[in-house]
């Protein structure tokens, strides 16, 4: 084999190695990322249908008169919502400076925030049930399945956090081993923003006439 | 290894003993049901897939004797749907992609100088999914309900009212299913080549085939929500009522065609940028130097795969979209040609400025190049918005996709598994077997499908089960027919050629043609751990610079290259390949294969609407997620350890 010029070597050389680089991301955390990329991809794709469906639907929308949608309880939901996921960052924030009471204390703040969210979510349906199903018109199937699957990811993110919880309270996460703190908040925000988006998108869009 | 090892002969034998005991391999079924080991997991898929190879080529095998002779009544219209479908639908979901992930998951920790991927349960898991997905698939013909409107379901033919039927039950509960393990694939390669690189290699210093399949993994991501969400929608009309494509409704069908083709596009590139990268891996061994233009070829690949999620319309040129909407999508898809280009461009520079040496692998190289340059070519006419209207729907697409995707993915493959057999198996092959093979093949393969090429100019309609005499299309099916055969013949030969070596062959060095990239530091077949010391990367080529192969032998006595505590890998850093710290991997475990099998009880009895049997099954997994990701170890005992003791991690 020919001997090959080689560069100078920036990354192995003595010299690089006493400048000091920052640390990387752990494995775990890539993993979620690259799982909410495509949990947020899915959910993209469902407003986009939603939009796609309301403007080559044409004419009033919501159709067949179906009424705006309220705005009171979505609103407090998001109120709920977003709330929910400050404890989350404190309890993220605790685990890392040795702080393991708070942050057992701070998760289970979250799953009731969280779990008021998925009643009011029952209730809103409860009451909308009544006017419109799925199975009324493509704005029912919309909203109900775009709603429902957000709800659906709310659920699986408290169980989440529930479990990560029955870890902190075992004793299981120290300030050197907290990974999971932070992959089971990273997921939460997530289920957040989709939420922000979900309520322009579905609650407050009617209402722009323009 | 190299003239130094024999100073550090001892420390490396001492060091191997070390290793190999943290590293078992279990045999029997336990082990083959408990094995999170990558190599085993990526014959696994290899095998597999080539399994549904087999099954789908004689599925086509039974439509090209249908289309043989004009009126043909082999099998039935409705027989003839359900074979089309599956054929095209195993091809490109069962066999390709999980054939090419079987590849990755084989070659990329050997390649990047690791133990395992990152995520080995998750890959088992994987594994254990994709076979189910294909049973459940494939054995929905038994019961003559396999899916049996195309590969690509169009509705309003799919939905409830013109497919009452289960058929396309199956086709997106099936695909839902599958897509579970793509992504998880996916995410392991990406995470696998962020942070388990060997030392020194730096993101330049990566090798060209895991660019290829990261860059395809990162599209896996991103393209397969479409194809899911189309597939819920189409299962919700069918099943639930719903109205999402039901313009009686308010509902649209159109929304199909784009979900559908937004993940449809990227998820060719997704099975030809892996290939290509093999090709990447072939070419320069085979001519003796590096690849030209390294840069531009990994900024070639990733250009394609962003560029690809921007071209989706060229598959609905004929719908009858606003002209605007056409003329943007025909420009990216003749702008989606450019990178391609510069891959294909910077192989023949490398033959041209290397001394090319002719050896089997090698010659499916060049069969790829011919074969895939040939669809190109037909795939930018189709960029082209008004031939594209002449001829959509007809067999010159036929041609077209069979050209690049039998010439741009299959010959890669069998390329790939001709250079890597040594590796993968401990065997050579025959030199003669391959290169008869290879011709057998190639002829089969153009023979059979350029004759599609004039049959679909002459106007001859794809998809139809028979068509009528006197278009002179009969002259064309009759030789594309006979091509199969041949074409069938070839790959009969080849097969004979690996089976053959596995019984017969003589044994591998490990370094049989003298390679540039890690994988051809290990054994043939590999050490369980791979490597007993990990190497520190200098290059590009580490087997062809003497700092590289010499730290094999120098990393003896350190205990942070040999990682003989536990079952250890080393985490380095994402763009430069420092070293972080070393992480403990999972050892063999039944908890991928039992929460795989719950998941395959919930998709059959969401199939047969069970509905409270799947409920239990989805509680079921995700007892086996919860099991699977609890943190068993106390946390006083270390599981892992810094190197090199960097800044606290924040």
């Amino acid at each position: 084999m020919s001997a090959l010029r080689e560069a100078p070597d920036a990354v192995t050389d003595a010299q690089a190695l006493t400048v000091e680089a920052p640390v990387g991301r752990p494995t775990g955390q890539w993993g979620m990322f690259l799982f909410v990329a495509t949990e947020a991809t899915f959910f993209a794709c469902l407003l986009a249908s939603y939009f796609y469906v309301r403007f080559s639907h044409g004419g009033d929308w919501p159709p067949d008169g179906i009424s705006d949608p309220k705005l009171l309880k979505p609103a407090i939901m998001t109120a709920l919502l977003l709330l929910s996921s400050g404890p989350m960052i404190v309890a993220d924030h605790a685990i890392r400076h040795g702080r393991p009471r708070l942050t057992a204390v701070m998760m289970p703040i979250t799953v009731l925030l969280g779990l008021a969210f998925l009643v009011l979510q029952l209730s809103e349906y409860s009451e909308k049930l009544k006017e419109f199903t799925p199975q009324t018109d493509s704005y029912g199937s919309l909203f109900y399945v775009i709603t429902g699957f957000h709800g659906l990811h709310v659920f699986i993110g408290l169980v989440m956090v529930t479990v990560t919880e029955v870890a902190a309270l075992l004793g299981k996460f120290t300030a050197g081993r907290h990974e999971r703190v932070r992959m089971v908040s990273i997921y939460w925000h997530f289920v957040d923003v989709v939420w922000i988006a979900i309520v322009a998108s579905l609650y407050l869009a009617p209402h722009l006439r323009g | 290894m190299t003239a130094t090892t024999s100073t550090h002969a001892p420390a490396l034998e001492r060091a191997k003993a070390r290793v190999s005991g943290k590293w078992p391999e279990r045999s029997g079924l336990r082990g083959f049901v408990t094995t999170v080991d990558h190599k085993r997991i990526g014959r696994r898929y290899m095998v597999t897939a080539a399994l549904f190879f087999v099954l789908s080529g004689l599925d086509a095998l039974v439509l090209r004797t249908q289309l043989a002779r004009p009126e043909e009544s082999l099998v039935s219209s409705q027989l003839y749907d359900q074979l089309f479908t599956l054929h095209g639908t195993t091809m490109i979901f069962f066999f390709a992609t999980p054939m090419l992930f079987g590849f990755g998951n084989f070659l990329f920790p050997l390649m990047l100088g690791t133990r395992d991927m990152a995520f080995p349960r998750l890959n088992a898991f994987g594994y254990w999914v994709f076979v189910s997905a294909g049973i459940v698939m494939f054995g929905s013909l038994v019961f003559g309900l396999a899916p049996n409107g195309g590969w690509f379901g169009y509705v309003p033919l799919t939905g409830p009212t013109y497919s009452p039927k289960a058929n396309m039950d199956v086709y997106s509960i099936g695909l839902l299913f599958l897509g579970i393990s793509t992504t998880a694939g996916a995410i392991n390669f990406i995470v696998t080549a962020l942070k388990l690189r060997a030392p020194g290699m730096s993101l330049a210093r990566v090798p060209v085939f895991v660019w290829g399949l990261v860059v395809t993994s990162f599209m896996v991501v991103f393209a397969l929500p479409p194809l899911n969400t189309a597939n819920l929608m189409l299962f919700a009309d069918r099943r639930f009522g719903t109205h999402f494509f039901d313009p009686g409704h308010g509902g649209d069908a159109v929304l199909w065609q784009h979900l559908f083709w937004l993940f449809g596009h990227p998820d060719v590139y997704i099975i030809v940028l892996p290939a290509l990268g093999i090709v990447s891996s072939i070419v320069p061994t085979f001519s003796r130097r590096p690849i030209a233009a390294y840069s531009l070829v990994v900024l070639a690949t990733i250009a394609t795969g962003i560029i690809s999620f921007g071209v989706w319309v060229h598959h609905m040129f004929a719908v009858g979209l606003p002209q605007l909407s056409l003329t943007f999508f025909s420009a990216a898809s003749i702008v989606v040609t450019l990178p391609a280009g510069i891959q294909m461009f910077s192989w023949v520079t490398t033959m041209l400025q290397g001394r090319v040496v002719l050896d089997v692998p090698m010659l499916w190289a060049m069969g790829f190049v011919v074969a895939f340059v040939m669809g190109g070519v037909t795939g930018v006419m189709f960029a082209l918005v008004a031939f594209d209207q002449q001829t959509t729907d007809s067999y010159f697409v036929v041609a077209h996709f069979h050209y690049v995707l039998f010439g741009g993915a299959v010959l890669p493959m069998i390329a790939g598994l001709f250079h890597w057999w040594p590796k993968f198996t401990g065997r050579l092959t025959s030199r003669r077997g391959g290169t008869w093979a290879f011709w057998l093949t190639f002829s089969g393969f153009n023979l059979t499908f350029f004759p599609m090429h004039i049959q679909g100019l002459l106007g001859m309609p794809r998809r139809v089960y028979t068509y009528p005499g006197g278009n002179g299309w009969g002259i064309w099916g009759l030789v594309s027919t006979l091509g199969s055969y041949l074409l069938a013949v070839g790959l009969v030969v080849t097969l004979g050629v690996f089976v053959h070596s596995l019984r017969r062959g003589a044994p591998a060095p490990d370094d049989p043609w003298g390679g540039e990239t890690l994988e051809w530091a290990a054994a043939s077949p590999p050490e369980t751990q791979n490597f007993t010391v990990i190497p520190t990367v200098h290059s590009l080529h580490p087997m062809w610079d003497e700092r590289s192969r010499a730290s094999f032998a120098e990393g003896a006595e350190d205990d942070d290259r040999v990682l003989a505590a536990g079952h250890e890998v080393l985490q380095t850093s994402e763009l430069d390949g420092r070293p972080e710290r070393r992480l403990a991997m999972p050892e063999d475990t039944p908890v991928p294969f039992v929460t795989a099998a719950a998941l395959l009880v919930g998709v059959l009895a969401v199939l047969l609407g069970w509905y409270w049997v799947a409920a239990a099954a989805a509680v079921a997994c995700a007892i086996g997620i919860g099991w699977w990701l609890w943190p068993w170890q106390p946390p006083a005992k270390a599981l892992s350890e810094p190197v090199a003791h960097p800044e606290e991690v924040s």
